[in-house]
This record gives C-alpha cells, structure tokens and sequence, in this order.
C-alpha cells in the first residue's frame, strides 16, 4: 500500500509541475490585456500604460516572474487578484464551501438515485423498467446542462414559482457562517425556516449539476451488477437455492460496488467542469463563476491560482480514488 | 481575524433584526460583485454603488440632477478665487465616523482626512499609494488631477484650500465624483501600525448614512443604518445588496417579492413588470450616448459627405425597438439632452435610403465595403453591439454598402478600437462621470484623444478650440453657448453616426418609497423607506 | 486500407485468420449485433436524419438563416397565441426564423464533431503511437503531458484554449480537440504496448519490418475498434462542448445559427420567450442522444467485453 502511495505521488510531482507551468502561461498568453480592461472606454496613454505594466510587475522577464510565482506558491502565496486587490487565496475561501456544498449534494443525489436504479435494471434485465432507466440515463448523458438548468428555472420558478431562482438562501437570513455549508450553518444558527429555505434553494442546482453523474452511475451499476451475476460464485450461490435477495445483496453487491466506487471517484473529479456552467445558470457564488469572471476580466492571479486549485483538487480526487480502490479491492484484478 | 470581525458583525446585526420589523430592510438587487470597498482605485459603477452606502464626498449633486448643490455634502461651504485656481472648502462641524467592531474612532472628521483622501493617490512616497499590490488610481489620473492639483494646504482643521496649476471649470463637478470620497485617516493609520492596510479594501470605514456590515462575493452585502449620521439618517434599518448577475433573473426575483428594487432590468422583461401590480417604474433619461464613430482618417470616411450618407441610411427606429426595446431615444447630438448647453436646434439625420444611395453616388463612392465593429460585452448605452451591427448591416445593405461585422475581446476590442489606422467604424459608448459637458466633448472628439478614446480620430481644430475654451471660461452661459456652436460643427462633419441614449429604468416594488434616481447611474438608497 | 498480404488480424479476434471473406464475415457479424440493438438503430436514423437536413439545409430551410423580418420581432411558435403560420418555430429578437436557423445549425454541429474528432483523432494517435512504442523517455514526456491535460476538466481547459486563440468557431473547434486527445493517445499507447508484446510482432521485427511499417501495418489495425467506441464519444462531447463554448459566448460567434450560441443570444428572453430558449437546446439535445444510442450500440457491437453499461 505504502509503496503504491510513494509511487502515486512520484508521478504527481512532475504533473503538478506541468500544472503550474500551464497555469503560468497560459493567462498570459490570454488576448486582451488586464491594463486596458481597467481604462474602459476612456483609453490610457501610452505612458500610464507603461506606468501600469511596471507596476503590475509584467514588464520583468517571464522566467524570473515563473520562479517568483511558484516561489510565492510554496509559500503559500497565489497572488492578488487584479481586479478585487485581495489575496487570491483569500476570495479562493470565500467562495469554495458555495461549491463544496453543492457537489457534494449532487454527488449524493446522483448515488442514492443511481445506485438503486441500476442494481433494479440489472436485477430485471429487459424489463420495462430496465429499458426506461436507460434510456432515461442515456438522456441524461446526452444532456447540456446548461441548457437544462434555463429549462428547469424557467418551468419550476418562472411558471410555478415552486423553487427560488438562484442563490443559496433568501438574503433576509443573515447568520454566521461557521462551516462555509449554508445548510449546516443554518441548523447552527437556529433561525426559523434557514434550513428549509437553504434547502429549497439547493434542489435545482442540485439536479442540474447531479445529472451527468447520476446517469453514469446508474449505467455503471447496471453493467458491474450484470457482470457479477453471471460469475460463477454468484450463479452456485442461486443453485444452491440461497434466497435471490440474499444472492443479490450479500454476494452479488459487494463485489459490482468496487467498480461503481471509481466511477463515482472519477465523476466527482469532472464534477468541476460541470460545476462551471451550473454555477454560471444560478448565479452561484462559486469558484466555478470565479474563474470564468476572471477569464474575461483577464484578471492573471485569479486564472492561475483557480486553475492550480481546480487542478489540484481533480489530481486529488483522483488519488483518493486510487487508494480508496486499493483498500477496498486488495484481490481483484485491476480492470482496464 | 476576519472571522471573528463577521462573527461579531453577524451577532450584533441579528439582534437588529430581531429587535425591530423585517420592512425596515431594503433589499436591492445589483448586477455584479463591488471589485473593493476602496472607491478611490475602482472605475465601475458597481463599486460606487456598494461604497456610495458608506462614504461622503466633499461635494454632492442636488439629488436627481447633474447640479452642484451647496451645503449637501461633507463641504459646508466653499470659495474659489478670482483667478479660479484656489478651491476653499469649509468642513461641516462634528461629523463622526463609523464605529464598529473592527474599528472605533476617536475624533470627528477633519481637515487631515481630507488631505489623506486624496494624497494616497498621488504622493507615490506615501504607503498607501500602493496599498496592496497592483493597485492605481484610475479616476484620478483620468480626471487629470496629478497635472491639475498643485498641492493641497490645511488652512485650519475644518479648513482645505486646493491650489490647482490651471483654471479648470469641471473642477467642482470632479469633487462630487467617487473617486472623491472621504476616507478615514485615523483608520488608515491604525491598520498601517497593524500591518494590515489591505483590510481598507475589505472593512470600509467611511461617515455615510450606512455602515458595513458583511460582504459574502458574489452573493450579498449587508448594511446598517449609522445612527451617528450628520445628515437625515437613513430610512431604512438595514440595507442588503442581493448580487444577481442575470437580468432576467433579478426581474423574477422582484416579481416574487425576494427584492424591493432592482438594476438594469432587460429591455425584455419591462413590459412583464410594467404588467406586475406591485411594480412602478422608475425612469430617467441616461447621462450616456452609444455612438457609431467612423474612422475620419481613413477613405472614404475622410469625406464628411459619405459619412453624412451613411448616417441617412441608419434605421434608428427599428434599432431602438429591436436592441433598446423601446427604452432609448434616437441621439441626435453627441451629449445627451438632459445636458446643459445641449443644441435643441439640431434635427436629425432622417432615414432615407434613396437619398443615402445618391449622396453616395455623388461622393464617387460604389461598391463599398467597410467593417463594423461590434462590441462582445452589454452596456447601458448599448445593451447588444452585435444585434445593432446585424442592423446596421441589413440597412447599409439596402444602399449598396456590404459590412462585415468584426469583433473582438473586450480589452482588445478597446485597444484596437484606439488605433489612428484602425479599419472600420466602430460601436461604442459612453457614460458621463460628472454632468459636464466637456466631459463629453473634449474625452470623445477632442484632438488630445485621437488615439485615445476619440474614436472618430476626428481632429477639427475649430471644433477643439471651442471645447478648449469653454473649459476655462467659469459662467455658466458662455461656457454653453460655446458647445452649442461645438455641436453644430459636430453635425455638420458627423464624425459620428450617433445611434441613441439609453433610458434607465429602474423596477420598484410599490412598497419602497422616496426612490430617487440619480442620472450618473449610480443607485444610493439613504433617502428610500419601506413600509 | 491495408494491403492484403500483410498479416493483419480482424479486430474481433486479434490472431485469427485474414483473408477479404474474414473481414467481410466479421463486418457481417459486426452488423448483426448492431442491428439487434434497437435503440442503436434509432439513433443510426435520427443521427441520418440529421445530416440529411445539413445536407440540404437551403432547400429544406423557409428562409436564410440571417433573413430579417423586421415587422415579425421575437413572434410566438405558429400554434402559439400570436403566432404565424409563415413562422413554424416562431422568430428571435431580430426576426429571424427559427426553425431555419435551427435546420441550418444541424450544419455546425455535424461540421464541429466531424472536424473535433478527425483533429483529436488524428494527433492522439499519432502521440499514443510514438509514446507506446518507442517507450522509454519520449513516452514519459508525452504521457506526462497528456496527464497535465487531463488534470483541468476539459471545460475549463478549452475555455482557457479559447480565451488564448480568439473566440470563434475554429478556435473553439481547435481547443476542443486538444482537450479530447488525450484519451486517444492512451488508448492507442495501452493497444499498442500489449500488442507489441505479442508474437506477430516480434515476427515481423524478426523479418525485418521497418518502424513505420511496424506501426501503420501490424499495430495499429489492433487498436481499431477501441478507438472507434471513443471516437463516437468524443463526437457527442465535442459537439456538446461546442455548445457550451457558444453558450459562454466565446464559441462561434452569432449570427452564425449554432445551437449553443443560439442559446446564449436568448438567455436574456427566458422568461418573456420560451421558444428562443428551448428550441436550440433541444437540438443539441437530440442530437447528442442520438450519436450516444450509436455509441453504445457499436461499443456492444466491437468490443463485447465492454458489455453494455
């Protein structure tokens, strides 16, 4: 195990490295140039222009400013954002428990769906349900969420008005935030109807970005349980006339988990992505938003630093999922 | 640090809450996230309006006009001297700033934090000068203050006298402007001693009708009333800014009672909330124009003929109903005509399509084809560039003219725009800054901008030495009469296609009152109650 | 594709016999699979229907795609209160005709996963053959390379990619494909490491086969029906990609009538016009469900250790 560890991360060293060398050059490299943005429509002479550069420290060789960057970052410093004048790290913490909350939500709403749908498909193969399921997740995979989350505000808040329309709770509650999650925090502050209206808030963005995994999971579940069911084991189990449902859930689950577990691990990692458009569709005030705002704000700092961050926590995820498969499954082969 | 700042805020602002109604809470929905709290280094007007609630100017307009009014802001009184290059302002007695709990001052406003306010952005020995990295003063040096201000002298502790290089009549107008506002000298030295001066970005300190009280990016800021306030105190309990980036959403939002206000509504859903019973709207002729400048160096628009034929062929009529939705008038002269000195002789190029065809003919002109550029981003002068450039070029297509539409990056889009040989005409705009109108005149189609933001690269020395003189003569009436000539040369020449003013308009539940909008398209809400 | 002397294996059974009538039977077994799958055949028809309307688009379409009604501003669906029969689909905000847009948007999304695919197709191959078989050094830098890729979720890399080129259709086609090569590349390098373990080839080394020959010849045909499965794949992503870019408005720039830039146009009229909204991204939709269908249906068809899933 230790040994896999070691390995595990000698080949992060070099990748994180290519990270950041990525994540250095490629704001700048961006067209368009953050000085002018902050002219506007007024323009800047050439020698404010110069004035500024100097100032923003872009004028350097690139080398030395890579060096100072990653200098910075062993440090612990990612920069300041060009167009707020904080710490990078500093709005990076404002704005991820909004992001952590709502993946985390629909990475549990696409399991507790996905997981039972599929074992069912699986269990009544080519039954009406079966073929429902599917094709209901092959939808669901085909979908462009972003067009979906417009759809579902627009049937389920613009007509109905059941479900608000973005944020994360009415801006009337006001309360510590303890935990970054709105939803724990509004338990903590004990305010009447918080809790529910966090809630509520979080149903639509919680189908939109749950979407994609769900209908992987769901997928992916129906195929593993499929194949654990013709094994041997499995089908000696049913001759000897063990009850279906012990068959099924003692035996037969354990063992078509192990892959559905990675599945999950690399579907959060792309959650990210994801989160991106999902963000964007209900003004969430996520790092998603983040990094698209400071894309078109050409805003350097803040592109390098979310790219490393989002970068780190996909290699992260990733790894857990590795270790997490090694653990759970020290005997099965490593399949493809 | 911080957290314990919020915590503390949080607690305190609760009990506030608990202690009176939920009405005493306005809640307005905003477009964007303030990029600080510091108005000094910012330029959009997102930003005023988070720090508006916050601080005071030295200077403020009568409210809902482009007028200086006397007495209103944190200047009691003020002289300018005979040769307009001395500014005395006389400071209000006993204006307190706030307290909270991350800061508690120990004396009222003085002459000191006047000085402050404005030296930090120019004294580059200062510290505060580059207060946190990356950081420049963008309206100051717009405003051309470096050139303009000689020094500023301390006459006596309620007392600044600003001794200018040359006469400047917008000078007053620029002291009413964000950029302006007075901050807390004694703040700023207690987070300098602390080693934490970015936190003057973070956790303002200023003497306005509210105090801040938590910014959450991206999702709200909150307010309290400061009930040690020189002025009338605030109308309202506590002040939330909903930050709601989606128009149409922020329309829903409204429409379901999770606001009290709103900005900028899309031209598409006003008829929706003209429809809503519990909605009024509240309009206001836009201190802005959106504007088509050609390249006036370039042939054939170096020919004032085939820019006048141009300016014939535009349907501003179906531009104003598919791109404004109705909320816009056809501009007519390049400054807006809630302006004073605004030309009201002038008439418009009438569209006429026959006639454009001719005067084209007549100027030798066939079988052109020129680009148009279409600005990638939304503005209040002109909320889609890229549907008016579709447009414009369906009617220059009926004369014969074939547009390419080109586009690029909006910071590119800027800069190239800026370029004496740049290829094309191009869409754009403007705001006014200050209510005057050389900030129109002399920023747009001056020759000092040529290369700059005079899009036109349009140099007209009888033109410019009009608009050069009226910025130094101080009455009123000459300096009006001087632009009103300007204007004609304008239309003459037409530099410019100018396409239209847009119309704020600003979504109100019925149950807030005393709204009052401010034609620089900044919201301030201290006068606003709520039943 | 090959020529018939060469010891090329079937991509079903990877040493058994090569001869035309073998390629023809496994073609012919390939096709009975795939025609069992009734939801495959669907999306094999949709997907037909598809590129017959891109095809044909001017003849089919009522109107051009950038016609302008300027009486006929944002008109409701013809069954709609307000709407015309001359407009099926309604109009947009400058009175364009939707349902002509949208015939002749088929084109750029069909024209985006053709040319995504062919692009990160071609260079993921190419990267994934000379990694798998020269191994060593070359291989660690350009698996490491396509590892860094794979670290950014491919929206986020793309969105950078095309903040660097430009906005635009190509630009957006280009980065798109970078984002997706990778998986080629580590495909076709696991193909081609196993393969190059196997006997034939070291025969073929043995009889003197040039490096080139080696790959093009004996190698790659092996790594054929893998490749195939994520090719249909990378075609729905790179068409729903695409959109995405649109819908950020920093994909195809309007008037082009590309979906997702379609979409982002009329986010503003969401709530005052469902059918400017809806329309396009059902297009995608359908769309990318039917090169899915296909996908499953050829991924059960070659490979049947795949299995559905």
């Amino acid at each position: 195990m230790l040994r896999f560890l070691v390995s595990r991360l000698a080949l992060i060293v070099p990748t994180f490295f290519g990270i950041t060398v990525v994540a250095f050059l490629f704001p700048r490299l961006l067209r368009g140039d953050p000085v002018l943005l902050l002219a506007g429509e007024r323009g800047v002479t050439p020698e404010r222009y110069e004035q500024l550069v100097h100032q923003f420290g872009f004028d350097r060789p690139l080398v030395i400013q890579y060096l100072d960057y990653v200098w910075g970052l062993l440090g612990g410093d990612f920069g300041t954002s060009i167009a707020t004048k904080n710490p990078v790290l500093y709005d990076f913490f404002s704005l991820f428990p909004a992001t952590l909350e709502l993946s985390f939500f629909a990475i549990a709403f696409a399991i507790i769906i996905g997981i039972p749908a599929g074992i069912i498909a699986a269990v009544r193969r080519g039954s009406l349900f079966d073929q429902a399921a599917m094709g209901v997740a092959l939808v669901g995979y085909s979908m462009p969420i972003f067009w979906w989350g417009l759809l579902l505000v627009v049937v389920f808040s613009g007509m109905l008005g059941w479900t608000p329309i973005d944020g994360r709770i009415n801006v009337r509650y006001f309360f510590d935030s303890v935990t970054g999650f709105m939803t724990i925090d509004a338990l903590i502050s004990g305010q009447r109807g918080a809790f529910s209206d966090a809630v509520r808030h979080l149903i639509l963005p919680t189908i939109v970005l749950g979407t994609i995994p769900l209908a992987v999971i769901a997928r992916q579940t129906r195929s593993a349980m499929l194949e654990v069911l013709g094994e041997d084991y499995v089908r000696t189990a049913r001759a000897k006339g063990l009850p279906p449902r012990r068959v099924i859930g003692i035996h037969a689950l354990r063992n078509a988990l192990i892959p559905v577990v990675t599945t999950i691990g690399l579907q959060t990692g792309l959650l990210m992505g994801g989160a991106i458009l999902t963000e964007h569709v209900f003004s969430w005030p996520g790092i998603g938003k983040w990094l698209l705002d400071s894309i078109s704000s050409r805003d350097y700092p803040v592109v390098q630093g979310s790219l490393i961050i989002i970068a780190l926590i996909v290699m992260l995820v990733n790894l857990l999922v590795d270790v997490l498969y090694g653990l759970i499954n020290p005997g099965i082969r490593h399949r493809g | 640090m911080r957290k314990t700042v919020v915590l503390l805020a949080a607690t305190a602002f609760a009990t506030l809450i608990s202690g009176g109604a939920f009405a005493q809470t306005l809640v307005y929905c905003s477009e964007g996230s303030p990029e600080g709290f510091d108005p000094g280094p910012f330029t959009a007007g997102t930003t005023f309006d988070a720090t508006r609630p916050v601080y005071d100017r030295l200077v403020v307009f009568e409210p809902g006009t482009t007028d200086v009014g006397e007495g209103l802001g944190l200047a009691e009184s003020w002289e300018i001297s005979e040769d307009g290059l001395t500014y005395t302002f006389h400071l209000k007695p006993g204006v307190e700033f706030h307290s909270t709990n991350y800061f508690t001052p120990t004396r009222t406003l003085n002459a000191d934090d006047v000085i402050f306010s404005f030296m930090r952005q120019s004294d580059q020995s200062s510290p505060w000068y580059q207060y946190t990295s990356g950081i420049s003063w963008e309206y100051y040096n717009a405003m051309s203050m470096p050139d303009l201000v000689e020094s500023i002298e301390k006459v006596d502790d309620l007392t600044v006298a600003f001794h200018l290089t040359r006469p400047e009549a917008p000078f007053l107008a620029n002291m009413g402007m964000d950029f302006a506002s007075i901050v807390s000298k004694e703040y700023a030295d207690q987070l300098e001693a602390a080693g934490n001066m970015v936190q003057f970005n973070q956790l303002p300190i200023g003497t306005g009708p509210f105090q801040f009280v938590a910014y959450q990016p991206d999702a709200t800021i909150r307010y309290g009333r400061f009930d040690g306030y020189w002025g009338t105190p605030a109308g309202v309990q506590s002040l939330i800014f909903s930050i709601t980036v989606d128009a149409s959403v922020r329309a829903q939002k409204l429409i379901a009672g999770e606001c009290d206000i709103m900005a900028y509504p899309n031209p598409a859903d006003i008829a929706m909330l003209e429809a809503n019973a519990n909605i009024l709207l509240e309009t206001q002729e836009g201190l802005n124009v959106g504007f088509l400048a050609y390249n006036t160096q370039q042939a054939p628009f170096d020919n004032a003929q085939v820019r006048t034929a141009l300016n014939l062929a535009i349907n501003k009529e179906a531009i104003l109903e598919a791109v404004y939705q109705g909320f816009g008038q056809a501009a007519v002269n390049p400054i807006p005509p809630t302006m004073w000195s605004y030309n009201t002789a002038i008439t418009d190029w009438e569209y006429n399509p026959t006639e454009a065809r001719a005067m084209l003919e007549a100027a030798g002109v066939t079988n052109l084809t020129m680009n148009v550029w279409a600005m990638p981003v939304s503005r209040p002068y002109n909320p889609n560039a890229r549907r008016m450039a579709e447009l414009i070029q369906a009617d220059f297509a009926a004369i014969g003219v074939t547009v390419n539409i080109v586009s690029y990056e909006w910071g590119e889009y800027l800069a190239r725009s800026q370029e004496v040989d740049r290829d094309g005409a191009v869409l754009l705009g403007w705001n006014g800054d200050n209510g005057d109108p050389d900030n129109f005149l002399a920023v747009l189609l001056g020759c000092d901008a040529v290369g700059g933001a005079n899009r036109a690269q349009w140099c007209n020395e009888e033109f410019d030495a009009l608009v050069q003189q009226a910025k130094v003569v101080s009455n009123q009436d000459e300096r009006a009469a001087l632009y009103m000539q300007a204007q004609e040369i304008f239309h003459a020449e037409a530099p410019w296609a100018p396409i239209a003013h847009s119309l704020a308009v600003m979504p109100v539940r019925s149950n807030v009152q005393g709204y009052v909008m401010n034609p620089f398209a900044i919201h301030e809400f201290a006068t606003v109650t709520v039943e | 594709m090959t020529d018939a002397t060469a010891p090329v294996p079937d991509p079903m059974t990877p040493r058994g016999t090569s001869s035309w009538a073998a390629r023809r039977k496994v073609l012919g077994e390939f096709w009975f699979t795939f025609r069992q799958n009734r939801g495959a055949v669907v999306g094999l028809v949709i997907f037909a229907i598809l590129v017959l309307m891109a095809i044909f688009a001017p003849l089919i379409a009522p109107y051009s795609y950038e016609q302008q009604f300027r009486s006929n501003f944002l008109t409701p669906p013809a069954w709609e209160e307000g709407g015309v029969p001359q407009f099926l689909l309604g109009t947009d905000a400058v009175g364009r005709d939707m349902l002509s847009r949208l015939i002749y948007g088929a084109q750029y999304s069909l024209l985006i996963g053709v040319v995504v695919v062919s692009l990160s197709l071609l260079g993921g191959v190419l990267l994934g053959l000379i990694a798998g078989y020269f191994g060593g050094k070359t291989d660690v830098v350009i698996m490491r390379v396509m590892d860094v890729i794979l670290s950014f979720p491919s929206i986020i890399l793309a969105l950078v990619l095309v903040a660097i080129l430009g906005p635009g259709l190509v630009n957006a086609m280009i980065a798109i494909a970078i984002v997706l090569q990778p998986h080629f590349a580590r495909l076709t390098r696991a193909a081609v490491k196993v393969e190059k373990a196997k006997d034939y080839v070291t025969s073929a080394k043995v009889a003197g086969a040039g490096h080139l020959r080696q790959i093009f010849v004996t190698i790659l045909p092996n790594t054929f029906s893998p490749l195939i499965v994520q090719a249909t794949l990378s075609f729905s992503t790179a068409v729903l990609e695409a959109a995405a870019l649109g819908f950020l408005t920093v994909g195809a720039q309007p008037p082009t009538p590309e979906w997702g830039t379609m979409l982002a146009d009329a986010r503003e009229f969401m709530l005052s016009a469902w059918w400017v909204v809806t329309f396009p991204g059902l297009a995608i939709l359908i769309t990318v469900f039917a090169v899915n269908l296909v996908g499953d249906g050829l991924r059960d068809a070659l490979d049947p250790r795949l299995k559905r899933s």
